[in-house]
């Protein structure tokens, strides 16, 4: 069972108190964008076997959607940030490159 | 026979002396006995049937790993099937009964299998039920349905208590034999958090059944020595008859904690506890489990593991036969061979399928006189029901008899394989060591943590220590590793010395004799638990089942309660042999969580009946469960149906409750419907995003019925919206959707839109919402007093928050039933007090209480559309007739991107419409499919469905709404609903509005 530093809480939580929200840091598409951009925002997802970055909220705990940074082969965590973070953060990056060093985020 | 010498042995109390039955048959063990051991101890070898062929079977280990020995016990609610003999510690009173036999348990009829064997090779099944199809539902299903499965399954609710229980610890060290007690003691002297457990009800495992020395004292009396130690350090816990079951990513690990003797004595009043634990470091001192070398006629009673034999006479006083036979491909089997003769009985021979061995053990055994032939097999057990011979032959060759051997039981081993399951749960990796024959653990590709650090740390012959000398540097090593993950830990390194024991190698033959034909091999069985032999394996890779995982399906190898934990490696082995590869490269299936069976009491824990899924109940249930109400579940919610009359059906209840609040007044608890505040000075605007309407310029004081739609562009929640004041909007949502609408709207203001200053609130359950509905109900309301509703003060869709009957309350003018209807909020704890006040001065008015079948009635009749019956999460609100309520002005919204794709403005799309029955007797299925009818290929085709169907009380005939492709343009067309027995409904397309559609009676 996964576990995670929740990090408005400050806390480690259990998955049986989160919620899992997919693929994080997707851009929102609205009116204006093309056919092929909307359906990408709708459908279009990674699913990698290797490191993911992923929405998470912490339901039955603060009630607050955070991202974390995993390896979904080996399931390391390597961070977890807020949800309003629009790309994933330096610390996290350097936290990733230090355990992998050739992984390269694309 | 089997039977219980003089001697005693090292677990057992001779004083407390307990009876059993089995069978019926009333027997007696002792304590400290499992049920195994009892049984044994009362000569009683043949003690169950085989799943497939009914062959007699007795029992072949003394633990987890036991194949055979599957019983059944209590009875009534406390009957169990399928509990491992050799894992149950012996209860006085308990019920055995023996499984898998028509007839008695000597006399099976089922027995006649095994005549037929050669027609029930691997993969029958599959081969032989195809033809001819009738005979599946009268003839094969019936038989294999009744012969199928292990023991009979309960027949009444179990009536034990389950719970589980969460722990943290720093280290959890799995298996309480030499190599786990000592590792915990050297953890618990540096300080750490410790938790021991053991599968078994006594310490000590294998090693309890040796003869060496710790610094000097004897085994037995060593443990005992360091079981008391332990105990004396406080952040040791030591816990027996606990399985660790399961190890899960993130050191997440499921233990199983047997309590049926303290629960038998009255000491708890659980049966079996679920651990559900967190540790930082695990050690596995798991052990090994010995595997039986193959040969024809190795099932039959009396056959049994080495290390069996061994454990049954040393901890139970247990002699496995007067006359034993050992065979074995390694050392350590001699040890079985020695002790029996050291107590006097006859071993008079140790087959030894090596050419030679210059161990220890065997020296010792050749200087006690025991005969040993190297270079030998068993070509053939005889016997049926008990052994009472060999025959011996050259291991090379095809078996032909040497010499036939008298005897009444034979200890057999294969060799060791460590116990690795729980290595592997969270993706550990295993090496074959070809010195050791078994496999390792990788420790290069050793299961991680969320930190990317190993977390799993083996020990003793888990890791390949089988000499007991080797064990504590092997430990010394480990902790160290261990406890550099601690911080200020320091290792506390007692002295151990065992004097070491020289071991000749063990041979990685399994199979005697090497060159056994098809005759033989047909007895040879490798699986005993599903009755699979070497023919069996040989016929599967024939026909092309190579690959493990494909093999354990097609011939059932390593399934059911044992796992395979005696056959799966010898069944590995023969595999690589029939395709010409070496074992690991064959690999092994997927070792999944749990290790051993666990009841299913202990998953469900405390959740069972009520807590199983507690239902919510609004204030006024006590009420509507007084007044004879039927019920509906809602989500999560308990809502009245409808309350029919003691002389009423429900049918009949319904058709009155809408008849009379259509003429005069009827009150429905509404309560459930989701109430969510969105308050601060972005809230219209952000409403404005959420719902496809604009509901920022709603005036303070009005309502506006609102949907939303996914990102998709689909419908999934309405409701009516309220603006309380400047800054704050009060959403109702559907019954259903009040959480699900209240996290959507969380989700989007957190991860979307937090710039907007924006607070939500889920209120549901503050208020008791109630419906006052019908021509009367503003009259009721005057009578209440308190606010002014006249028609020209409060129009629909108008709400004020004011008071009624003196309590405080917010009145809506919305209607669902489109009668002159008010939704009426008030505080929860006044809810009870107001619904009775509606009843004392509604008698007048005749007030009915109406239920949810009467609300879709009354809604359907009016063509109001109701979630999760017009809406299926692919309906847009264009679909539904409900455009206007779309903003055409919003920049965004929503779902508002979706809705401009091409096909949402498909004229072909299903869009909702009214159907009317021709024949007005005849009632619609819910669901049932459309098509244009009127004969012909062209007509067939299904353009559409039925989406809500009820009888109309009001006019006398029943009503549907259906979603029809290119609804509008097929209004006054007939359609036709196919029926069974090729019969159809026809029906008229008209407006899902049915009544009343100028809406003069809801806007009186």
């Amino acid at each position: 069972m996964l576990r995670f530093i929740c990090p408005i809480c400050n806390l480690p939580a259990d998955e049986t108190e989160l919620t899992p929200g997919g693929e994080a840091h997707i851009q929102r598409k609205g009116p204006g964008s093309s056919d092929s951009e909307f359906y990408e925002y709708l459908f279009e997802r990674k699913n990698p076997l290797g490191i993911h970055f992923e929405r998470w909220l912490h339901s039955y705990g603060c009630g607050k959607w955070f991202h974390a940074a995993r390896c979904t082969k080996t399931m390391e965590v390597f961070g977890t940030y807020k949800a309003q973070e629009v790309k994933p953060p330096r610390h996290i990056i350097d936290n990733i490159k230090k355990k992998r060093p050739n992984w390269k985020n694309e | 026979m089997s039977a219980r010498i003089s001697k005693g042995g090292r677990l057992l109390d001779p004083s407390k002396r307990l009876s059993f039955s089995f069978n019926g048959r009333n027997l007696f063990g002792f304590q400290g006995d499992t049920l195994a051991s009892a049984l044994l101890a009362n000569d009683q070898v043949l003690i169950g049937r085989s799943f497939k062929y009914h062959r007699p079977r007795g029992i072949v280990s003394s633990g987890v790993e036991e194949p055979n020995a599957l019983m059944s016990l209590g009875h009534g609610a406390n009957f169990e099937p399928n509990r491992s003999a050799t894992t149950i510690e012996l209860l006085d009173g308990l019920e055995v009964i023996s499984q898998n036999h028509l007839g008695s348990l000597e006399w099976d009829f089922g027995f006649i299998n095994n005549f037929f064997a050669k027609i029930f090779p691997a993969g029958f099944y599959y081969k032989t039920f195809m033809q001819p199809r009738i005979a599946w539902k009268h003839l094969f299903e019936p038989i294999i349905r009744n012969a199928a499965g292990l023991g009979r399954a309960p027949s009444l609710p179990d009536e034990a208590s389950y719970e589980h229980f969460y722990a943290h610890v720093d280290v959890l060290v799995v298996g309480a034999g030499l190599a786990g007690l000592l590792t915990t003691y050297e953890l618990g002297k540096s300080g750490l958090n410790v938790l021991l457990v053991e599968q078994k009800h006594f310490l000590g495992g294998h090693a309890l059944s040796g003869d060496f020395e710790v610094n000097g004292t004897p085994i037995a009396a060593w443990i005992e020595k360091t079981k008391q130690e332990l105990a004396n350090l406080e952040n040791v816990q030591i816990k027996k008859n606990f399985t660790l079951v399961g190890i899960h990513d993130h050191r997440y690990l499921i233990g199983y904690e047997n309590l049926e003797v303290a629960e038998r004595l009255g000491q708890s009043a659980i049966r079996h506890r679920l651990w559900r634990l967190r540790t930082k470091k695990i050690v596995l001192a798991t052990g090994a489990i010995e595997r039986p070398l193959i040969f024809a006629g190795n099932d039959i009673p009396g056959v049994m593991l080495s290390s069996a034999a061994l454990e049954f006479y040393k901890l139970y006083g247990i002699s496995p036969g007067d006359r034993t036979v050992v065979v074995t491909n390694n050392d350590l089997a001699y040890l079985a061979a020695i002790n029996l003769h050291d107590a006097g009985l006859s071993v008079p021979l140790i087959i030894d399928v090596r050419d030679s061995s210059n161990g220890d053990l065997p020296n010792l055994s050749l200087s006690k006189g025991i005969r040993i032939e190297f270079g030998k097999g068993i070509s053939s057990v005889l016997g049926k029901k008990r052994v009472s011979g060999i025959e011996m032959c050259s291991l090379k060759g095809e078996g032909s008899v040497q010499e036939t051997i008298p005897c009444d039981s034979v200890a057999v081993s294969g060799g060791w394989s460590s116990t690795l399951h729980l290595w592997s749960h969270c993706g550990g990796k295993l090496i074959w060591d070809y010195k050791l024959n078994t496999f390792l653990p990788n420790s290069s590709k050793a299961p991680t943590d969320e930190n990317g650090e190993n977390f799993i740390f083996v020990v003793g012959s888990a890791a390949g220590s089988f000499c007991p000398s080797q064990i504590p540097q092997n430990i010394k090593e480990t902790v160290s590793t261990l406890l550099n993950d601690f911080q200020g830990v320091k290792q506390k390194t007692t002295k151990i010395l065992i004097r070491e024991i020289r071991y000749g190698d063990c041979d990685s033959t399994f199979v005697t004799p090497e060159g056994a034909g098809e005759k033989l091999k047909t007895k040879c069985f490798i699986d005993f638990q599903n009755d699979v032999k070497l023919s069996d394996l040989r016929l599967a890779t024939q026909e092309g089942y190579e690959s493990v995982e494909h093999l354990k399906r097609y011939t059932t190898l390593g399934m059911a309660t044992d796992q395979g934990k005696l056959s799966n490696i010898n069944g590995l082995k023969y595999l690589a042999n029939l395709v010409g590869k070496e074992i690991e490269h064959v690999g092994t299936t997927t070792f999944r969580p749990p290790y051993t069976p666990i009841s299913l009491g202990s998953i469900a824990g405390e959740a069972r009946k009520g807590l199983f899924k507690p239902v919510r109940k609004t204030p006024l249930h006590f009420w509507h469960e007084a007044n004879g109400a039927v019920w509906e579940p809602v989500g999560d919610w308990k809502r009245p149906y409808a309350y029919p009359k003691s002389n009423e059906t429900i049918e009949q209840a319904v058709a009155r409750e809408v008849t009379s609040t259509r003429h005069s007044l009827g009150i429905l608890d509404a309560s459930t419907l989701g109430k969510i505040i969105v308050s601060g000075p972005d809230a219209g605007d952000f409403l404005d995003l959420l719902y496809t309407n604009v509901m920022s310029n709603l005036k303070i004081g009005r309502c506006r019925y609102g949907l939303m739609c996914n990102e998709n562009g689909f419908l999934f929640d309405d409701g009516v919206v309220a603006r309380l004041s400047e800054e704050s909007f009060l959403c109702h949502t559907t019954t259903g959707g009040a959480e699900r609408v209240h996290s959507w709207m969380e989700e989007w203001h957190q991860t979307e839109w937090w710039g907007k200053k924006v607070f939500i609130q889920n209120v549901t359950e503050q208020y008791t919402q109630i419906t006052l509905a019908g021509p009367k109900s503003r009259l009721l309301l005057e009578k209440l007093g308190g606010s002014n509703i006249s028609s020209e003060n409060f129009k629909p869709l108008d709400f004020l928050e004011g008071k009624l009957a003196e309590i405080e309350a917010r009145i809506f003018r919305v209607s669902f039933s489109g009668e002159l209807s008010f939704e009426i909020a008030i505080p929860s704890q006044n809810g009870v007090e107001f619904w009775q006040r509606c009843f004392e001065v509604g008698s007048k008015f005749d007030i009915i209480p109406y239920g949810t079948e009467a609300l879709h009635v009354m809604r359907a009749e009016k063509g109001f559309i109701m979630i999760g019956d017009e809406t299926d999460g692919t309906v847009i609100p264009q679909d539904l007739n409900l455009g206007w309520a779309v903003s055409k002005k919003k920049k965004d919204f929503i779902g508002k991107r979706a809705q401009e794709r091409i096909f949402m403005a498909d004229p072909c799309r299903k869009t909702l419409v009214g159907l009317s029955l021709q024949n007005s007797s005849d009632k619609i299925p819910d669901g049932a499919a459309v098509i244009i009818g009127g004969g012909g290929k062209r007509s067939n085709e299904v353009i559409g469905h039925v989406t809500s169907t009820y009888f109309s009380p009001t006019l006398n005939k029943p009503i549907a709404m259906a979603l029809l492709k290119g609804g509008e343009k097929l209004r006054g067309k007939s359609i036709e609903i196919p029926m069974e027995f090729d019969k159809a409904l026809k029906a008229t397309v008209v407006d899902p509005k049915f009544y009343d559609v100028e809406g003069s009676r809801q806007n009186d």
